[in-house]
């Protein structure tokens, strides 16, 4: 059944500020990263600020960790004049891909014009590589923070053990996607990391959390994103052309639940990413399969939860990521499904999520940094994470 | 190059807390009774303890002693310290899954063995560790 409202929103807008190594965003306010995004965006659109008026944010609100963004302060800091909508999906980054959807129900509902998603981070005062590890004790993190998996990315390579032990995944498949992203970014001005990466070099980085290394983590930086939703009808309007919400899904199922901050999944959804109901229903309302997508923008994290979520998505079948990876396919040159063309959160920047629907817009636009020639389907994702997990797809006007 | 010895964290840098539902699991701990909440009406365990069982909705809920064996369902190997004024130690975050409570899973530290020996399905038995505030906390060890 196709989704009532496809193709009937559209992302217009999209601002992002610099990106920063951790912590170099300083003396920057989070506000004023926030109002620069949001200032661009707006350009981008050919649309006043002052037309804003909604808000459809994820992660609760939050800016990266510690930091919040309000709806009322950010009004008075940019003179919006009056909002009709401002609402933020739960949890945390696995939300990122559906905050377009949720501009989406406001307005198809009616309730606001121009809806704009955003996110921030400045990592000063906390860092995200030791989060979970750094507040203090809840009773139900008492069961999980003991064992000294302080960070995402220390949760994360238990999962991807899991998926060595179940299918055969070698380092090598988490090696592709470092280098492969890596190759993706060369190119790219505001890319936080642009030297190619060997095989050796990726052999060589410190294993943090066995089977991960570094290389296999995402960057830690500072900085801004924000893109604009508003109706197909008014995206005529505005500047660019419509990236239009082809379908959008966030949710998830309880055996995945709070994921690696429980550990409690039955096999198979240990060892994946979570997103395959989300997946299910995303091709479902859309109308689309796998092999109908052009480009996959899927959220890196961790190199390995990329080979899980090409299973989840079915590029490939569940357990196979790790071979199908490696035979080159998710490269922009000659791949069969090109991923994080934009250098993903691994080696472009890692803005929760953002900068993969950025990247999708520029890529069904027609105006991305590495073009997939006639791209007409973007898929962009968020998390794996706590539920909700989620999943866009933007379809060329 | 092997890791070596998995090290626990030391018990004076964990802290936990506990509510009314995980209480009754951290005062077993306390007398090396390894125990998991149980569901009175229906039977299936569930880890944290939480206020309901899920598959029954019930709020009774029993705490059985375990066998205080089990199996390593997955694991990272760790290499830098936790604490930035604590230098680095190798130490071994595992999931187990627990003998006697189907379902049920334990993310705790694996000592008394080499890090680089840890596998997978491997059998470990529980082992105590004191930890801040005069709580205790189930580790586990091969056997």
């Amino acid at each position: 059944m196709v989704w009532v409202n496809q193709d009937k929103t559209a992302i217009v807008g999209i601002g992002a500020t610099d990106y920063w190594v951790r912590g170099q965003s300083h003396p920057r306010t989070i506000n004023e990263l926030v109002g620069e995004a949001i200032l661009r965006a707006c350009a981008d659109a050919g649309i006043q600020v002052q037309q804003i008026d909604g808000f459809a944010y994820y992660s609760g609100a939050g800016a990266g960790y510690g930091d919040r963004m309000d709806t009322a302060s950010l009004m008075e800091m940019l003179g919006i004049p009056e909002v009709g909508f401002t609402a933020a999906l739960t949890s945390g980054g696995g939300g990122a891909a559906a905050a377009p959807g949720l501009a989406a129900a406001a307005i198809m509902n009616g309730d606001a014009n121009y809806v704009v998603s955003v996110m921030a981070l400045q990592q000063r005062k906390q860092r995200l590589g030791t989060v979970f590890g750094a507040g203090p004790p809840t009773p139900e993190n008492s069961f999980l923070q003991p064992s000294g998996l302080v960070g995402p990315g220390h949760l994360m390579s238990v999962l991807a053990r899991r998926h060595m032990h179940l299918y055969g995944t070698t380092r090598d498949a988490f090696a592709e996607v470092a280098i492969a992203t890596r190759e993706h970014a060369l190119n790219r001005p505001k890319a936080i990391r642009r030297k190619p990466l060997t095989r050796e070099e990726y052999f060589a980085s410190p294993m943090l959390a066995d089977p991960l290394c570094r290389l296999d983590f995402c960057l830690e930086t500072d900085g801004a994103v924000a893109v604009i939703t508003t109706s197909t009808e008014r995206a005529r309007d505005c500047l660019q052309p419509p990236a239009l919400i082809h379908g959008v899904a966030h949710g998830g199922r309880a055996e995945w639940g709070r994921a690696f901050a429980w550990m409690g999944m039955p096999d198979p959804h240990f060892a994946s990413s979570g997103h395959k109901p989300v997946a299910d229903r995303l091709y479902a309302m859309s109308g689309v399969s796998p092999k109908d997508i052009d480009v996959a923008l899927l959220y890196d994290h961790f190199s390995a939860m990329v080979v899980m979520q090409l299973e989840d998505y079915g590029f490939c079948e569940k357990g196979e990521g790790g071979p199908f990876v490696q035979s080159g396919a998710i490269r922009f040159k000659g791949g069969s499904i090109p991923v994080n063309t934009h250098g993903g959160q691994l080696s472009e920047a890692y803005i929760i999520g953002m900068t993969h629907i950025v990247e999708a817009v520029e890529q069904v636009r027609g105006t991305a940094i590495n073009q997939v020639p006639g791209c007409e389907l973007a898929l962009a994702t968020g998390g794996p994470a706590s539920l909700p997990v989620s999943g866009l797809i933007l379809r060329k006007a | 190059m092997p890791y070596g010895a998995a090290h626990l964290i030391p018990g004076e840098r964990v802290r936990i807390s506990t509510d009314s539902w995980t209480e009754p699991f951290w005062q077993a701990a306390k007398e090396h009774r390894l125990t998991a909440a149980q569901c009175g009406e229906c039977g299936h365990f569930r880890m944290p303890p939480s206020p309901f069982c899920p598959k029954c909705q019930s709020q009774q809920t029993e705490w059985p002693t375990l066998p205080g064996t089990g199996a390593v369902f997955s694991f990272a190997i760790c290499t830098k310290s936790p604490y930035p004024d604590l230098a680095d130690f190798v130490y071994v975050p595992a999931v187990i899954e627990l003998d006697g409570a189907p379902g049920a899973r334990l993310v705790t530290n694996l000592h008394g063995c080499n890090a680089d020996d840890v596998s997978i399905g491997m059998r470990v038995r529980v082992d105590w560790n004191p930890i801040r505030d005069g709580w205790v906390m189930p580790v586990f060890r091969p056997g």
